[in-house]
């Protein structure tokens, strides 16, 4: 759609800097956030589904699953993931607010962008703390 | 396309540090953006001390400051100097804004200045907004209507009332340049500044051309590369709501698919 003028001048000249120099805005960060944990879902789906097809195999396949998934890696991988689901959640119910034109304003986007923060770690620790509860 | 580093063309080397004034008390030190097109050499950036019991009190001021008495060469674009040409728009402190009514009291330390991000630069904090300026005359912001009407095309204070928060902006392109999106894809995506624009047109009751604006603009890029980051609403110097208008937009287009 859009050209640039072709002249010699407009080719050369050099790209101002954004990235290195913008400040870090609370919803710049948390829409960042929402691409990788987004991402990283991919992987974690995978291992959920490996839980399944462990599952559905048999016990002594789900016994290896369960085995790989209580080593400190599997655990800690396990954990983000939960983590990732719950921020990733939060994140989509902040944007289903957003496309609806709700909660804008100054104040209602940084209480939703710091929310999703803050309650997708709270919702990742208040699950394993039950879990540890349960045993 | 997303590229996270500059081209080697545009990566910044340390430039000159300018001597502090004579006989100052106050100073504030500031760090700006330099690019010569003369020369071959890459942008840097250079130290300049302003005296601010000698000069106002916004950004504005005391770069005009430094372009009177310490180095003549500082090129940026300012005009009006109280907020409504959008002429001095710029990356100020990490945020884009308008130097004039910035005042240097919202700052701490070191205020440093840049150019307006992920634009070429013509000269220091001059920025090219030719891309800019035609996704704004591609949104067509003018009336269409029927011509040759044989009365004023009326408007209730009702109807009216629904421009304010679009029609007062000044296209200082603040919006647009801080806008993710916009720096990856400003080739294909109207930006939040244009398509604030193509809201206040849609917006307007005597305009007749609604269907043709959504269909324009009813596109996985020009306006779907909107993904809420919401720094265009962050950075607008008048307080308007660009990322709020696009959601709006998008919703017009929606209701429009499904009716």
């Amino acid at each position: 759609m859009a050209k640039t003028d072709s002249n010699d001048f407009a080719q050369k000249r050099p790209l101002s800097p954004h990235l290195s120099v913008y400040r870090p805005m609370m919803t710049m960060m948390m829409s960042i956030a929402h691409r990788i944990t987004g991402v990283a879902l991919y992987v974690g789906m995978a291992v959920l589904g490996l839980f399944l097809l462990g599952a559905a195999l048999g016990s002594s396949a789900f016994s290896l699953v369960s085995w790989l998934g209580s080593g400190f890696i599997g655990a800690t991988l396990v954990f983000l993931i939960t983590w990732a689901i719950f921020h990733h959640i939060l994140g989509g119910v902040r944007h289903a607010f957003w496309d609806r034109g709700l909660y804008m304003d100054p104040k209602g986007r940084e209480f939703l962008a710091l929310g999703t923060l803050i309650g997708g770690v709270a919702m990742t620790v208040i699950l394993w703390t039950a879990r540890l509860l349960v045993g | 396309m997303v590229e996270f580093t500059l081209p080697k063309n545009s990566v910044i080397g340390e430039g000159k540090v300018w001597p502090k004034p004579d006989g100052a008390t106050a100073l504030r030190e500031f760090r700006i953006y330099r690019y010569d097109p003369d020369t071959q050499n890459n942008p840097r950036i250079d130290t300049y001390f302003v005296d601010i019991s000698d000069c106002g009190p916004m950004v504005l001021d005391a770069i005009i400051w430094i372009k009177n008495k310490i180095d003549s060469t500082l090129t940026f674009r300012r005009s009006c100097r109280e907020g409504i040409c959008g002429s001095c728009s710029m990356n100020i402190d990490g945020a884009n804004t308008l130097a004039c009514i910035k005042g240097m009291d919202q700052i701490e330390g070191v205020i440093k200045l840049y150019p307006l991000p992920h634009m070429g630069v013509v000269k220091d904090l001059v920025p090219d907004l030719t891309i800019f300026y035609e996704q704004h005359a591609a949104i067509e912001p003018w009336l269409h209507a029927a011509d040759d009407p044989k009365t004023e095309r009326l408007q209730s204070p009702a109807e009216r009332a629904k421009l304010d928060g679009l029609y007062e902006c000044i296209l200082c392109a603040c919006c647009s340049t801080s806008c993710p999106s916009y720096w990856w894809n400003s080739d294909q995506y109207l930006g939040p500044a244009a398509l604030l624009q193509a809201h206040r047109w849609i917006s307007d009751s005597r305009d007749e051309a609604t269907d043709e604006r959504l269909d324009y603009i009813d596109d996985t890029f020009r306006l779907y590369r909107c993904h809420t980051i919401m720094n265009c609403t962050k950075a607008c110097p008048k307080h308007l709501e660009p990322a709020k208008a696009i959601a709006e937009l998008k919703n017009l287009a929606i209701a429009r698919s499904q009716s």
